[in-house]
């Protein structure tokens, strides 16, 4: 097996296992808030909820904590000539991420969960804001990395090939960093709004914890919506807009537009055929394509086969199915919402049993939505690590050895079956026991 | 400026060193000094609050060493490469220890959860003193400035070193055993009953051990790593240093003794600070050392731009500062004593 393909598959199996935690804790930190907040205002049932949630957030955030060192480790040890090259600019935003969000948070999460008694009320939702500013600082530092090696900004190349910083300030002003941005968060608040949701749903199906499951209900259902709103427009546009501006190879691969045309199709579904250039069984809305991207119906969008193959995608099969999931989802996720919420301000959604059961059982899809958008970011930016500057294959620590790699790859999997196994036995006492 | 940014990584290092040293000694000790469910838990909840944030040192250090020094994350990171990887699957059983024995009860996986921690502990000691022992001793760099040691090769110091030899096992024990000492003090002072008297017990029985062990591991450096001595010839204040370690091991015994239980645990912490910079002034100008001499890493060749540098000085001391004072104030709202009675009703 060559040594490169086992390093990328080690960074993507442990990154996408990684950001089931993250991805949870971002959102729940901004539920918990509001909630927290409630509770100020005299909500006893919310103060219920926030103690729960706050157990559901200490679990979550060590495993996060816990796969999520090895994901800076790995810069070095697997992609070391990437982590010479790059470590200079991407160092920065990295340790920023520690230094400011994770102090941040590892301090103030201890006071959430154990300080109530000793802080008082308004200390606690001071822990709660605190919890909640280190979160959504911490996506920000690394948003940002990712940013600069999708579009890269701030940097002078020194005569020796390594990148040099030129601009600490250009890293964060990156038009690519706060599209992105927004629309991570905001697929982290969908993530933890289903997932409040799918408990409360649980709840009120079985008759448990009547009235804080009904509060759950209500919190997640008019965040969720605003949240899936929000993901598709304008975060998702705009993000979608900077991929055909900087990136146009990777717009045409996932979007499976494969020859140039004026006035392009939107594919809604069908399998991509390499070997003939075009969609199996394509669903197509005529023009659209060209409409969302230039507002124009007869706009010119170029396709696949009008550039060179050397910049084309590695995997155009998956990254075209990545994005679509994510768009797929995404929709559904408006309208199952925007049911819920219907039914929520009629006051009669805790008795649409049918609408519980769909919630309840939505709550794997968010989680499926924000990786495969995440694969789309990656395997969009492919063949590049920093996009136009370096190749992913030259990037990987040429001494370590395949099987060395494939070594430590077997041992994550491994230890994640542990990892996972203690997870959802542990989350599953919790929400057995139940928020009172 | 490179020289700054050696002095402050080598500071947070050390820091690292303290804060998780004594919640890995606590570990090491867990199984001796807890005999009951209620000892048991008690002695996880006198870590429970700090050990995730003195974690965040780790991560913080490599963010630092990532932008200021990239070359040398990258080569050691890599040259490293199998020792690392262990290093993260023992931090997450460590982890899952601690997560583990608050949440479950049943006695059969307490007690399996109770061994997986004792041992991650045990085994995260030697990996820090196996790696202070091999930055020290220096590394197998090839001609092109990479290398990579698979675990052990034939325990002799030569060129074809692995990462444990006999230095770096003796380092390794060193470490160990300074750890539990460390761990031993930190529970005498934060707990009460029969913990805090086994602690203080253990702690009497291994500061010999750890004295004759700093004595030996500092002969056996001065022999393996002759660039120590020229280096401390070069900048004799070094010597402040070990007067620091030195007063630290007998200030950590004399204070014990004295019944002042948590001076003695702050002077455990300066013994281990002056060793870690004892260390970073011993190979300084190199940030890693090479077995052949020409080929080790410097300062000034593993650091990033001047600029890089400079801006880092802007945000990251006041972001340190910031961190200094969340940490401070998480030490300073814990209960001084976590009683028996207390973690028994939990």
């Amino acid at each position: 097996m060559e040594a490169l393909t086992i390093h990328r598959f080690q960074f993507a199996f442990t990154v996408t296992y990684h950001y089931i935690f993250p991805q949870l804790t971002m959102g729940l930190a901004l539920l918990i808030f509001i909630l927290k907040t409630m509770a100020l205002r005299g909500d006893r049932v919310a103060n219920h909820a926030v103690r729960f949630w706050a157990k559901i957030f200490g679990l979550t955030f060590v495993m996060g904590v816990i796969t999520g060192i090895p994901m800076e480790f790995q810069f070095g040890t697997n992609w070391s000539r990437f982590a010479e090259a790059a470590g200079g600019v991407i160092g920065h935003t990295l340790a920023m991420e520690g230094v400011f969000a994770f102090f941040l948070e590892s301090s103030f999460l201890y006071l959430l969960l154990f300080g109530e008694d000793r802080l008082g009320q308004r200390g606690h939702w001071v822990a709660a804001l605190l919890v909640f500013v280190g979160t959504w600082l911490s996506g920000f530092f690394i948003v940002c990395t990712n940013a600069w090696m999708q579009h890269p900004v701030g940097y002078e190349i020194a005569h020796d090939g390594i990148i040099r910083l030129a601009s600490l300030s250009a890293l964060f002003t990156n038009p690519w960093a706060v599209p992105q941005y927004l629309h991570v968060m905001v697929g982290t608040t969908i993530t933890a709004s289903f997932v409040m949701a799918a408990i409360g749903a649980f709840y009120l199906l079985r008759g448990e914890h009547v009235p804080t499951a009904r509060r759950f209900l209500s919190v997640a259902v008019v965040v969720g919506l605003i949240a899936s709103v929000l993901a598709a427009f304008p975060t998702g546009d705009m993000q979608s807009k900077l991929v055909y501006k900087h990136q146009p190879v990777t717009f045409a691969a996932m979007e499976g537009h494969f020859h140039t045309e004026d006035g392009a199709g939107l594919v809604l579904i069908g399998q991509p055929n390499m070997a003939e250039m075009r969609l199996d069984n394509p669903i197509i809305l005529p023009r659209m394509l060209s409409f969302l991207t230039h507002q124009r119906w007869e706009a010119r969008i170029v396709g696949l086969s009008d550039y060179d193959r050397s910049l084309w995608p590695d995997n155009i099969e998956l990254l075209y199915y990545a994005y679509h999931v994510m768009a797929g989802l995404g929709t559904i996720f408006i309208g199952i919402m925007s049911l819920s919420a219907l039914f929520l301000w009629r006051g009669t959604l805790h008795e649409r049993r049918w609408l519980l059961w769909i919630l309840m059982l939505a709550l794997p899809f968010p989680f499926i939505a924000n990786t495969a958008g995440w694969m789309t970011a990656e395997l969009g930016r492919q063949p590049w690590l920093i996009h136009g500057l370096m190749r992913t294959a030259d990037g990987h620590s040429i001494n370590v050895s395949g099987g060395n790699a494939l070594f430590t790859l077997i041992g994550f999997m491994g230890m994640y079956v542990i990892l996972s196994a203690l997870y959802f036995f542990i989350a599953t006492r919790i929400i057995a026991q139940g928020p009172e | 400026m490179e020289t700054l940014w050696f002095c402050l990584l080598a500071w947070m290092l050390a820091t690292y060193v303290v804060l998780d040293g004594f919640d890995f000694g606590v570990g090491i000790l867990h199984l001796f000094v807890a005999k009951t469910e209620a000892e048991r838990r008690q002695v996880i909840r006198s870590i429970g609050p700090v050990w995730d944030g003195n974690e965040v040192w780790l991560i913080a250090a490599g963010g630092t060493m990532f932008f200021a020094f990239p070359k040398l994350l990258a080569v050691a990171f890599s040259g490293f490469y199998l020792a690392l990887m262990m290093v993260l699957w023992l931090l997450m059983i460590r982890a899952l220890g601690i997560e583990a024995r608050h949440y479950l009860t049943d006695p059969l996986w307490a007690r399996f959860w109770d061994v997986a921690f004792a041992a991650a502990s045990v085994l995260l000691g030697v990996c820090l003193g196996a790696a202070l022992g091999n930055i020290v001793r220096g590394v197998p760099f090839k001609e092109d400035g990479t290398f990579f040691e698979p675990l052990w090769t034939d325990f002799r110091v030569g060129q074809e070193t692995g990462i444990l030899d006999w230095y770096t096992v003796l380092v390794a024990m060193t470490a160990v055993l300074a750890l539990a000492h460390h761990g031993a003090l930190w529970l005498k002072a934060r707990t009460d009953e029969a913990v805090e008297e086994r602690a203080g017990r253990l702690a009497g029985r291994l500061w010999p051990l750890v004295v004759m062990l700093s004595i030996a591991t500092t002969i056996a450096t001065v022999v393996v790593q002759p660039n120590v001595r020229e280096s401390l010839a070069a900048r004799p204040w070094g010597v402040v240093f070990v007067g620091v370690a030195v007063t630290g091991l007998i200030g950590a015994h004399v204070l014990r003794q004295r019944g002042r239980d948590f001076p003695a645990f702050l002077a455990s912490g300066a013994y281990l600070y002056g060793m870690v910079a004892l260390a970073a002034v011993g190979i300084y100008p190199y940030v890693l050392p090479g077995r052949d001499p020409a080929l080790g890493l410097t300062v000034h060749a593993a650091a990033t731009s001047k600029t890089g540098l400079v801006l880092g000085v802007y945000w990251w001391i006041p972001g340190i500062l910031l961190a200094c004072g969340y940490t401070a104030y998480v030490y300073w709202t814990m209960p001084a004593k976590l009683s028996l009675r207390d973690a028994a009703n939990h």
